[in-house]
């Protein structure tokens, strides 16, 4: 397969803002393709000529960039990238600026305040981290904030996070190493380093049950249960991954065949260890069926988790959940670049582990695991009494929430 | 060393690219076969694609073929619903169905070593699937809580109201998932004899793609699908879609769902073009890149770039065995919502004559088009889905091959030529899910005509 694949991260995201100017890191992504000194103008045009598929997301933790191109295209990538990393600068205007903070304010609005139970995971973030904790906000950030910003932020921030002591770059695909280093050498090596900024540190926990109501636009109520739970890699990580596979993935997970095949009660549940830098946190979902009451939802939702808590998961879990988590993997490898692909994951080992060769002991995590470490993560991250419980039911019928739950707004 | 910042490096000629080959086979049943080497990963997909996809749902079961597929992993044999996901699970499978438009397609990813045990199990799921009671009960209600949560969802209340104006009275005019009435009057009977009349060996196509040899592929196909024999003569089969011939949309070209404080207006605006078997589809490519089927095009340069509407847009033909439509998808700002409109409809226009594409454009959109063809085959599932393809629109082998060349021999009297033939600004419906209060007055204006208000379900 004749294709390389470039991906750039930046150790930057939006754990690295404050409060008051949310949002900042994602729209200086935005302005991260619209020109740099020597190429003052779109930068999808010359991309997209050669073949090239690109994009680019920012999320908590880092900021990544990329380019899936064609082998005879890769210098024009590189020369790209290392122009915008070097010289983005001089090519910025406040009409760049002006316009991509718009685009960002109808991304908001697309993906998160016309779009049902999309206001979720920003209630959540502020219940689950206090207000100076760099997770409070979700990286889109608040309306306000990003109306507010200024065209002098963008320069202060670029010259903070966006130089090569910074950043990491991960080729994949029809190439090898020795052409490899020396491109990245010959179009990155002339770019001063600059220094590396101070890891952001942040501890959170919380010490009661947080119950939490928002109204919305929907049809159906849903409870949303979201603990803390150990960071990225750490220990326990990969057992909380298992545990959201064995409570909600699939007909066969304890908590669908509870609520929506046996009961059905709910027409859905989901659960998911979102893994980050700082720390982590498990996220449990669920819609009620027409007429049923989220306290019913909850209450069998609890006595699932007790179970796996006081008894462990069962062999024939552990061996699925692995199964599945070895497969998985594998589909991962087919593709050198895009979100997700090789040359991402080599960087997420890299700029997280500090070692981008951990590809084996990351499925290692998986296969260590064992009814005892699943058990026992369990019993410590999923506790009924450190969690937030997150009701979402149609507007106007607030006594549809969990009982005792505090309205909050989000916006 | 230093690099010449004074200009972009040149790509070099485009690297060479062996497209899959494809080895052809049909089992005793008459299941035509297609099998791809896909060396690398030890990864195998197995595609199975079936004649009949929402279109041949009949009048007042809108919903049928969609039903029909949703009971296919619901139990095989002695293995109930939780068995089969169980199965599933233990080879780390992947499965998805997709009810399109003409056909429906199932599709497994597994590991190499677990190949034969996925296509055993696909073959008994597919085959002969338990249909059980409480089992449709369930999903059928699964279904209806799903609609009514569907009415919260702009592209959803969009696309379903949009289908209907675009084909009235037509098969293709619904979304795969039906409507409320349509699934309460369904019953299991009729899922059970719409499984008989299509899932047939002569209906369909079975691919797979994989880091094995072709003649262990077809070893897997035979092990697996050689017995299956169907239980109908296939006389009973609905009558294809394709074949039905859309009735022109009604005069009223504005249209709007009213969602009241709605953050963004939702927007569809598009008619009925073009089939998937014309001669003018590398033009038509060609055309939509230039227009908006890509970051760099006019609509969305100017709705996203210049003036700052929308967080994106882009444009499409929506391919189908018979005509389907040419449609522009997009959420604005709610004050934008008329003005984006005009925009959009005046870039369709300028493209068919006042501002024909210029050498830039056509060589981009070209370059877009096909340097970057070979990504659509890295992984299992591309391949396996990519040949399918050619089953779904009866192309031939050489198509991959012959694909890159097509595109590139367009010319930009051609492009204007099928801009003028298949787009038509004049017939474009145009389709807004947002507030209405916001936004009627400045919809007045466009001068569209009178503006039609649907209820909210679209």
């Amino acid at each position: 397969m004749p294709i390389v694949a470039v991906n750039l991260w930046y150790h930057v995201g939006s754990k690295n803002e404050r409060t008051g100017r949310t949002g900042f890191a994602h729209l200086f992504e935005h302005l991260m393709f619209e020109g740099s000194e020597h190429h003052n103008g779109s930068f999808f045009q010359p991309l997209q000529q050669a073949g090239a598929l690109l994009n680019g997301s920012t999320n908590t933790d880092r900021t990544n960039y990329w380019e899936v191109v064609p082998t005879s295209a890769l210098e024009l990538a590189l020369w790209m990238e290392s122009d915008r990393m070097g010289y983005l600068l001089p090519a910025l205007t406040p009409e760049r600026f002006e316009t991509q903070r718009d685009v960002v304010l109808n991304e908001r609005r697309q993906n998160y305040e016309n779009r049902p139970y999309g206001m979720a995971l920003m209630a959540l973030s502020e219940a689950l981290f206090p207000p100076d904790h760099p997770y409070h906000w979700l990286t889109i950030g608040a309306a306000d904030d990003l109306r507010a910003m200024q065209f002098e932020d963008v320069r202060a921030f670029f010259r903070t996070y966006y130089h090569p002591a910074n950043a990491s770059l991960a080729l994949a695909g029809d190439i090898d190493s020795e052409r490899a280093f020396a491109l990245a050498e010959k179009y990155f090596g002339d770019i001063p380093a600059g220094d590396e900024p101070r890891p952001v540190e942040a501890d959170a926990s919380l010490p009661r049950e947080v119950r939490i109501v928002l109204e919305d636009r929907v049809e159906l109520p849903r409870v949303y249960m979201a603990w803390h739970s150990p960071a990225m890699f750490a220990e326990g990580d990969a057992e909380a991954d298992l545990l959201a596979d064995l409570l909600a993935n699939g007909k066969t997970s304890r908590l669908y065949r509870t609520l929506v095949y046996d009961k059905r009660l709910a027409v859905d549940v989901s659960a998911y260890q979102h893994s980050r830098e700082l720390s982590s946190f498990f996220l449990l979902a669920s819609t009620a069926a027409p007429g049923t009451s989220l306290t019913e939802i909850t209450a069998l939702i609890d006595e699932r988790i007790q179970e796996v808590a006081d008894e462990g998961p069962v062999d024939q879990e552990m061996e699925r959940g692995l199964a599945q988590a070895e497969a998985h993997f594998m589909y991962r490898l087919q593709t050198v670049g895009g979100f997700g692909g090789k040359s991402d994951q080599l960087n997420a080992y890299n700029v997280f582990r500090g070692n981008p060769d951990f590809f084996a002991g990351d499925l290692e995590r998986y296969r260590a695991a064992t009814r005892e470490s699943v058990r026992n993560a369990a019993r410590t991250y999923l506790a009924f009494d450190r969690r937030v419980l997150l009701s979402i039911v149609p507007r106007g019928q607030a006594a549809l929430a969990l009982p005792g739950s505090e309205p909050v707004a989000v916006s | 060393m230093g690099v010449d910042r004074s200009r972009l490096p040149a790509p070099g000629p485009d690297p060479l690219f062996r497209f899959p080959q494809i080895a052809r086979h049909t089992l005793r049943n008459g299941l035509k076969v297609r099998t791809v080497e896909h060396p690398g990963v030890p990864v195998v997909t197995i595609a199975m694609q079936i004649d009949g996809g929402l279109g041949a749902d009949p009048t007042g079961r809108e919903g049928l073929a969609s039903m029909t597929a949703d009971m296919v992993d619901e139990g095989t044999g002695s293995l109930s619903a939780i068995d089969v996901s169980d199965a599933l699970a233990r080879i780390g499978a992947e499965y998805d169905v997709e009810v399109g438009a003409d056909v429906t397609i199932f599709t497994l990813t597994t590991l190499t070593r677990f190949a034969g045990r996925g296509a055993e199990l696909l073959s008994n799921m597919l085959t002969a699937p338990s249909m059980h009671v409480p089992d449709f009960e369930r999903i059928r209600q699964l279904r209806l809580d799903r609609l009514r949560q569907l009415k919260d969802l702009p592209p959803a209340v969009a696309e379903r109201a949009f289908l209907r104006l675009l084909y009235p009275s037509h098969p293709y005019g619904h979304l795969a998932i039906g409507n409320e009435t349509s699934l309460r009057e369904l019953t299991l009977d009729e899922v059970v004899r719409f499984h008989e009349a299509t899932f047939l060996p002569p209906r369909a196509t079975l691919v797979i793609a994989g880091a094995l040899s072709h003649p262990d592929l077809v070893a897997i196909a035979q092990d697996a699908f050689e017995t299956w024999n169907g239980k109908a003569d296939g006389l009973d089969a609905p009558a294809a879609a394709a074949d039905v011939t859309p009735q022109p949309a009604p005069a009223g070209r504005l249209v709007m769902v009213p969602r009241e404080g709605a953050a963004q207006s939702e927007l569809r605006i598009g008619h009925l073009s073009a089939r998937r078997d014309t001669p003018d589809y590398a033009p038509l490519l060609v055309m939509n890149a230039i227009l908006g089927g890509q970051f760099v095009s006019r609509i969305n340069l100017k709705l996203r770039e210049q003036k700052a509407f929308t967080y994106g847009v882009r444009t499409g033909f929506d391919w189908r065995r018979g005509l389907g439509p040419f449609s522009v998808q997009t959420s604005v700002y709610t004050a934008a919502t008329a003005e984006s409109i005009a925009d959009t409809l005046q870039e369709i226009s300028a493209l068919r004559g006042e501002r024909p594409a210029t050498p830039q454009e056509m060589s981009l959109a070209q370059a877009s088009l096909t340097r970057g063809y070979p990504r659509n085959f890295e992984t299992a599932q591309q391949v396996a889905r990519s040949v399918s393809q050619l089953a779904l629109f009866n192309l031939p082998d050489s198509y991959f091959e012959e694909f890159v060349p097509k595109v590139n021999a367009v010319t930009a009297g051609e492009v204007t030529r099928v801009a003028q033939t298949y787009l038509d600004p004049a017939r474009a419906i145009a389709l807004v899910v947002g507030d209405r209060k916001a936004t009627e007055q400045s919809l007045d204006a466009l001068g569209l005509g009178e503006l039609q208000v649907l209820p909210p379900t679209g």
